[in-house]
């Protein structure tokens, strides 16, 4: 073991049927270091993380840590919390049905009694301390995402770790959130903590971290100093290939503009749902790209879904080419031409132990009809086609969606919706937790449907991502639409003020 | 985040309702039961006549219920995490053929028919908790089987019903414990103290015991964990395989200690014994405010749960409806109503969490 | 894209290799009673003509037991299996509401007098138990899709009371048939030496099996079981398609129950159908479904029904007391299960592995 490291992995393997999911990867984590771990989605990130914690068995290779002679054996999560690891994940993964201080105490406490009054106090402590607006003796299921987040954040960094990992904490977290965990991992890594740090916030990892290590397909890339290493040559390390246009998507499609011509594919007049959102008011136009930002929790979601009939709507019309239709619930919509990807891609996209090609058809097949079902030889040739179109990486069409990678899962999920040849298309955070080669392809692709004449509503927590590519912009704060950018005022900063409360 | 501040700051309040909210779902659905318990209580007591009036009737009440007391607290224990265990009726009917034929056959002791009694229970509950813990066979499954096993196997130890001689165990049987000061004048105008039976003891300290290991001790709460979110439970170091394995073994040791009471108050073995005795105590534990999804449930609720199916039956018979088909049409209304009460509670909480 | 080729082929070899692994295991389990019984007993396999009661030449044989009783399981086991792969639970009322049907049946038949005449068409009575046991099964739906209770509990209601209800509607009274014809369903038709359940059997089989080919029943009953949210945001209604299970199920519990009372001519309200539901939990379970819900395959369900018809049968030749039967029963499900989990199957992989030339030794 060199000097100075707290982990050190050596030639980890790890397979999953069918998938090589680690080969031959060696990893140095060193005292007092952010250690950023880099890389596309299935490109084992995930994996090396959970052969760490001990959720999965690795089939080859040895984990040494700082004061353990020889390798140390990890067979569960409690064994790597004894041994001074631990993580947060990107899934919350707390009891929502316990309180918020138990659910920072439980599992590493010593003894078998439990101590109510001295945990409430040291989780009280800690809340204030952290600033997370919540109380220890609330339920945590009634906290929000964010709140959620960071006692899970809070549970992490209270125990007296030498290694603290974090797997993507921050895709739930607003700015000042992340600013907040920026400032703890610094006091831990000057404490001599060594952190891993898994995001696919560029801006984030150029913001704290020390060292980048680079995954591709399971093998190790390299460790690379964080001055050596510019964005561009960061990301074409991780896609494997030159990377000359993440800048400049929007360079071959022509930009939109709204002539006199314009023709409105769907009109929304003072739409409400019992999400609790304010009615607003929308439009869109043949061929026009558009988005909601906003901060996390504003509403981005809750509108596009009334839109869709996805939640129970109370107020407002909606018109679909001048005409006005009733969207009661989602197959209304779908009967229009509108298809929805949603926000949470595992909850309400995929449905996990159906084939890539089930997942595909689906759609179109509910939109076709109860009694009249695909031939199989046609769903073959839909899946396939798909599959080749939007370069699915899957073993079979067979292949269960679940075990595809988060990025491969989101386009079996697009296919599905494109296969219905819908009008006008809502995609509700297409590219989180995708690696930046899918996210490209993405936004790509939303350039070219459009400019085919698609109309498309594009949401992400990526401002630069929405600048790209839409032409328009509804700004929201507090479930209220508080304004709607075009032209030049499309500038980070000009989203940035309207969400703040400039004077609009 | 300044507007949630506030919000905490309003919701700070007193002690005791800081405690209230710390139960939270349990201790909802635990109000309502225990709101509905005194209401038909009350109503018993005001419309269906003197029997209801003398405590005896209450402790009457746990002392033909001390059985299903203790086997639905074995399956609050196994719903809490997330289980089920469907066997108990069919262990509790095993272990009263098996102590019968112990003492009548082979000339038993008390003491060894106890040991039985705990023996088969722990039994039941090793191998089931095996199966469903280490083997991640699905709990239904195992314990509908163990249920199978157990109700072929009376049949096999003894194949007619038959009552119990055994001198040490009808004194044992008869025991009765005098509660002191509680009791009512009878006719002759003598006072005479209530009592309860030896098994109603027993029930009552494992109510106790088990009130204290799901509060305060690190076994109990991470029974609540692992009922919450199995996944979030492993990840927080959890072990929760063990968890779940002596979620089991606690409720086939008290389906053992429940057959044993059982047997004490009925004093024979036969295999239509306990029919139908583990829906009960899925029932009682269900109207007490466990959540089959687990992670919620009380033992005081469970309490409650079978008090108020056991007052429910009584005010059937005593309104005259005695024909058998109505207890069975009352408490599945009963159940009905519960778990329609539960299902729009929890709708109208999520409801209002969205907001 | 160069691999694609590959890609192809695994495409076309998956569907074969899927089906075969789903039907494994009530195959194995059928296989290992078919050897047991040869090894004990040959005879068992023996079919004979005998003669009915009616003095008709019929077939007799263990073999046509196993297939004539092991119709109503077959026909629960086909709404058992929607109703587990829709809700991911199971629906523990089945033999209560075998016994309503079968009480509703006589109940129209014999009229209000008990009479032993037939009073009303034997179809209306058919029709209006299907309608009643339909509603049932709405109600059930109804707790378990819309108040969201799991199955398990909501079906308690009904399987606590059911019994109830049924010697409710004939007062308490066993009205029994006298009437030959009545017999004909659950017995044999006059010159058919094949047991008429059979036919029932199968004419249930064909039209589940016409339904999930020229409707997206399966598909969308599969895709509620595995992600309702996902289903409702791609324009399923998972509430109706859950409700819409416990219907079929009504449905299948109408047809097995009156199999059941044309047997017998008559009911006993607590014997009849005691336990099926356990057993026709277990045939969904031996076919390889996960009783949580989501994939399912029906050919499986049906096969896993008729090899636990054929367990006790085989139980009962070996003079097992009917009581007892349970226990035996309880034993070779659970190895069965515990056969099928993966922990044990790579333990056995490995252990065929070690020893190659002298294998499969593990008896059940």
């Amino acid at each position: 073991m060199k000097e100075k490291s707290v982990l050190e992995l050596k030639n980890i393997h790890k397979t999953f049927p069918g998938v090589r999911a680690l080969q031959a990867v060696d990893f140095t984590l060193r005292e007092g270091e952010i250690h950023a771990l880099m890389g596309e989605n299935g490109a084992g990130k995930s994996t090396l993380i959970k052969v760490i914690t001990g959720v999965y068995d690795k089939e080859e290779g040895e984990i040494f840590l700082k004061g353990h002679e020889g390798a140390v054996h990890i067979h569960a999560p409690q064994d790597a919390q004894n041994l001074g690891i631990s993580t947060v994940y990107q899934e919350i993964t707390l009891c929502p049905n316990l309180s918020v201080a138990e659910n920072m105490y439980i599992g590493r406490t010593k003894g078998h009694i439990q101590n109510w009054r001295k945990m409430n106090a040291g989780a009280e402590r800690i809340l204030r301390t952290l600033d997370i607006p919540a109380k220890a003796t609330q339920q945590l299921g009634t906290c929000s995402l964010a709140v959620q987040q960071m006692v899970a954040i809070a549970r992490a960094v209270d125990m007296d770790c030498k290694v603290l990992i974090l797997d993507e904490p921050t895709s739930s977290l607003d700015d000042q959130e992340v600013q907040k965990l920026f400032g703890l991992m610094r006091d831990l890594r000057a404490k001599g903590v060594g952190i891993i740090f898994v995001t696919h916030f560029l801006d984030q990892v150029y913001e704290v971290c020390d060292k980048i290590t680079v995954l591709r397909d399971g093998k190790l890339v390299g460790e690379y100093e964080i001055k050596d290493l510019p964005r561009v040559q960061l990301v074409s390390k991780m896609l494997g290939k030159e990377l000359d246009d993440l800048s400049d998507i929007k360079g071959d499609a022509v930009p939109y503009e709204a002539g006199a011509d314009a023709e409105p594919v769907l009109e929304a007049e003072q739409l409400q749902s019992d999400a609790g959102i304010k009615p607003f008011d929308f439009h869109i136009n043949k061929g026009e790209v558009n988005g909601f930002t906003g901060l996390l929790g504003s509403g981005r979601s809750e509108c596009v879904r009334a839109i869709f009939g996805a939640d129970r709507i109370i107020n407002g019309t909606v018109k679909m080419k001048g005409e006005q239709v009733k969207i009661s619930k989602p197959l209304d919509a779908m009967k229009k031409g509108v298809a929805y990807l949603p926000e949470d891609r595992k909850l309400d996209g995929i449905i996990g132990d159906l084939s890539v090609r089930e997942n595909i058809i689906l759609a179109a097949q509910v939109l076709k009809g109860f009694c009249k079902p695909f031939t199989k030889a046609q769903t073959y040739q839909f899946a396939d086609e798909y599959i080749k179109l939007l370069d699915i990486k899957t073993a079979s069409a067979d292949t269960p969606i679940k075990s595809l990678s988060g990025g491969n899962q989101q386009k079996v999920i697009l296919g599905r919706w494109l296969l219905t040849h819908p009008e006008y298309l809502i995609l509700d955070e297409p590219t989180r937790g995708i690696d930046v080669g899918t996210k490209v392809d993405i936004q790509k692709l939303v350039m070219k449907l459009a400019s085919e004449g698609m109309s498309i509503t594009f949401i992400s927590s990526e401002t630069d991502e929405m600048l790209r590519t839409c032409s328009r912009l509804v700004v929201m704060r507090d479930r209220k639409v508080v304004g709607e950018l075009t032209g030049d005022q499309l500038t980070q900063s000009g989203i940035m003020e309207t969400i703040a409360g400039g004077d609009m | 985040m300044f507007a949630a501040m506030t919000n905490n700051e309003k919701t700070r309040a007193p002690k005791l309702t800081d405690r209230f909210r710390n139960l939270n779902d349990t201790g909802m659905l635990l109000t309502i039961t225990i709101i509905v318990f005194f209401a038909m209580y009350i109503f018993a007591i005001l419309f269906l006549g003197e029997g209801f009036r003398t405590p005896q009737t209450f402790f009457n009440l746990l002392n033909t219920n001390g059985a299903l007391l203790i086997t639905s607290c074995g399956l609050c224990v196994v719903m809490i995490a997330g289980g089920i265990d469907i066997s108990v009726g069919g262990v509790v009917a095993l272990v009263s053929m098996s102590c019968a034929v112990y003492l009548d056959y082979h000339d038993g002791s008390v003491l060894g028919s106890i040991g039985i009694a705990v023996g088969i229970g722990l039994a039941f509950g090793l191998v089931q908790g095996f199966l469903v813990a280490y083997l991640d066979i699905q709990p239904f499954i195992v314990t509908l089987a163990g249920m199978f096993f157990a109700r072929g196997m009376i049949t096999i130890v003894h194949d007619a019903p038959f009552n119990v001689a055994h001198e040490g165990f009808q004194t044992l049987k008869n025991t009765r414990v005098e509660i002191p000061g509680v009791g009512s004048v009878n006719k002759l105008g003598v006072f005479v103290n209530s009592y309860v039976e030896i098994g109603v003891v027993v029930a009552v300290l494992i109510v106790v015991i088990l009130f204290f290991v799901l509060r305060w001790s690190k076994l109990g709460r991470s029974l609540y964990a692992v009922g919450g979110n199995r996944q979030s439970a492993l990840m927080l170091g959890i072990n929760v395989k063990r968890t779940v394995f002596l979620s089991h073994v606690i409720c086939g040791l008290l389906a053992g200690i429940g057959g044993f009471v059982y047997f004490l108050h009925v004093g024979s073995g036969s295999a239509s014994h306990a029919m139908g005795m583990e829906m009960n105590a899925i029932a009682s534990a269900i109207i007490g405010g466990t959540m089959l999804t687990g992670g919620v449930g009380s033992i005081v609720g469970t309490l409650f749960g079978v008090l108020s199916l056991a007052v429910i039956q009584n005010i059937v018979s005593s309104a005259g409806l005695d024909q058998a088909w109505w207890t069975g049409i009352t408490i599945a209304a009963m159940l009905c109503l519960f778990l329609v009460i539960q299902s729009i509670v929890m709708a109208r909480k999520k409801k209002m969490m969205k907001k | 894209m160069s691999k694609n080729e590959g890609k192809r082929l695994d495409t076309q070899a998956m569907p074969a290799k899927r089906f075969n692994k789903q039907l494994l295991i009530p195959l194995a389990a059928l296989a290992a009673l078919a050897l047991f019984n040869l090894i004990v007993d040959p005879s068992f396999f023996k079919i004979s003509i005998g003669e009915n009661s009616a003095g008709d030449p019929v077939l007799s044989g263990y073999l046509i037991t196993i297939l004539d009783y092991g119709s109503e399981l077959a026909i629960l086991a086909i709404g058992m299996t929607l109703v587990t792969a829709a809700s991911g639970g199971q629906d523990i009322s089945v033999g209560a509401g075998i016994a309503i049907a079968g009480s509703v049946i006589l109940r129209v038949v014999c009229g209000s007098e008990g009479s032993t005449e037939m009073q009303a068409p034997l179809i209306v009575a058919f029709l209006i138990a299907c309608v009643v046991s339909m509603l049932f099964g709405a109600f059930n739906g109804t707790l378990v899709a819309y108040f969201k209770i799991q199955p398990m509990v909501a079906t308690l209601i009904l399987f606590t009371a059911g019994r109830s209800i049924a010697a409710w509607i004939n007062n308490n009274e066993l009205p029994t048939v006298a009437d030959p014809s009545f017999a004909y369903f659950g017995g044999f038709f006059p010159g058919v030496p094949i047991p008429s359940p059979f036919f029932i059997a199968v004419a249930c089989m064909i039209i589940i099996a016409l339904v999930l080919k020229f409707t997206n029943l399966g598909l969308y009953t599969q895709a509620v079981g595995i992600n309702g949210s996902s289903s409702r945001l791609n324009g399923i209604n998972p509430e109706f398609i859950k409700f819409l299970s416990f219907v079929i199920l009504g449905l299948c519990v109408a047809v097995a129950g009156f199999i059941k009372v044309s047997r017998l001519s008559t009911i006993n309200y607590s014997v009849i159908a005691k336990d099926i539901e356990m057993d026709a939990i277990l045939a969904v379970a031996l076919g390889g479904n996960a009783l949580s819900g989501g994939k399912f395959n029906m050919t499986a369900s049906i096969l896993g029904a008729y090899v636990i018809q054929f367990l006790t049968t085989t139980l009962y030749k070996m003079d097992v007391q009917s009581s007892a039967l349970s226990a035996y029963k309880a034993i070779v499900v659970i190895a069965l299960v515990v056969l099928s989990t993966p922990v044990v199957r790579s333990y056995i992989s490995k252990f065929i592995k070690m020893i190659k030339p002298k294998k499969q030794e593990e008896v059940v």
